[in-house]
């Protein structure tokens, strides 16, 4: 049999399965406005969640985009200080990331049709549950047992298929999202463990540990000059001027601030 | 008659488009049956695609039951399964 109508078959019958649970067909309309109501609340909330996810995932994207151009500055820092080793470090973990990055771009836009979908979902059932409580109030007015039976049938199985489509979104929403939260977290754990290098800065950094410390080292080393010129007793013009008394191989002073490219480790 | 789309909504298809829809059905059928799933993309594609552009949407408020109902499009062939057997059909 073919694959629409056998879909159909089996929506009709849980339509009619709702629709015999009941004794008295009115009381069938009430309880069908009830489980509408609870389905309402239910795609509100996935809507809900569904946006949530959406925005965990925008802010993936921005610590990743930021962390790529730290990395890429990084780069060039080292570069410029010589160290291609280091800057070629710093720019195989930006690759990485950027798959990371293109990956969560997919699951964001994934999110963002989810997103619309179940609001379209959440605004047709709305307009239905509404229609159908007009209809529940003038089918029990005018109750009369064969006519009624009818009218409720229709109304019961119009919205008991609306209830299922929708029921199933949500449940396939939730369910993506959920799988779309682990991932999430797994690469909010890989941040964590400095993995992906850490965007925090709190020293597991090492391409910057790298940078920092060969910055430091010519401070350092500026830092010594300085010193040992003051020692000399030379007044700092007269550094430059050679010599004066047994001052150690002294050698131009520095300011800290000019950054010089050096050969030191 | 009318048409669900599941995740999408009803439309009013007119009869007359019924021989066309059974057509491609039918190639779901069969990439459902041989569980083919690289057939089964396309078929669900083709079949969403010429109910989409022959239908019209119906009233939002407007509760009746569909003549047919068709998978969701992101439907794999594991989903097709599940919807041809009622597993992980939420009642109403």
């Amino acid at each position: 049999m073919s694959v629409m109508k056998r879909v159909s078959l089996i929506f009709k019958s849980k339509a009619n399965k709702a629709l015999d649970r009941m004794e008295d067909p009115r009381e069938t309309l009430d309880y069908s406005y009830q489980r509408q109501l609870e389905m309402l609340t239910q795609v509100r909330r996935g809507v809900a969640d569904v946006a949530t996810s959406r925005k965990r995932v925008e802010l993936q994207m921005n610590t990743l985009q930021q962390q790529q151009n730290k990395l890429e500055g990084q780069a060039k820092q080292a570069l410029g200080a010589g160290r291609e080793d280091l800057a070629r470090e710093a720019l195989s973990r930006r690759a990485t990331l950027q798959t990371q990055y293109a990956d969560l771009e997919t699951q964001y836009h994934s999110l963002q049709a989810d997103e619309e979908k179940l609001t379209a979902a959440s605004q047709r059932l709305q307009a239905k549950v509404e229609a159908f409580r007009t209809q529940k109030e003038t089918i029990k007015a005018t109750y009369t047992a064969a006519e009624a039976q009818t009218r409720i049938g229709e109304a019961v199985s119009g919205i008991s298929e609306e209830m299922g489509d929708v029921g199933m979104a949500v449940q396939r929403a939730q369910d993506k999202t959920a799988q779309m939260q682990a991932r999430a977290g797994a690469i909010d754990e890989l941040m964590a463990s400095g993995a992906l290098d850490d965007v925090t800065g709190t020293g597991r950094d090492d391409i910057q540990a790298e940078l920092d410390q060969m910055r430091g080292g010519q401070d350092v080393e500026l830092e010594l000059e300085r010193l040992k010129g003051e020692i000399g007793g030379a007044p700092k013009r007269e550094i430059e001027s050679g010599p004066v008394d047994g001052a150690a191989q002294p050698s131009p002073a520095t300011p800290a601030e000019q950054p010089q490219a050096g050969e030191s480790s | 008659m009318i048409v669900r789309i599941l995740g999408e909504g009803q439309l009013q298809v007119d009869d007359s488009a019924t021989d066309e829809l059974n057509v491609l059905d039918a190639a779901l059928e069969k990439a459902v049956n041989s569980g083919d799933e690289q057939a089964l993309r396309p078929a669900l594609a083709a079949l969403l695609d010429r109910v989409r552009s022959l239908g019209t949407p119906l009233a939002e408020d407007a509760i009746e039951p569909s003549d047919l109902i068709l998978p969701y499009s992101d439907a794999d062939l594991e989903d097709v399964r599940e919807l041809i057997t009622g597993e992980g059909l939420i009642p109403g």
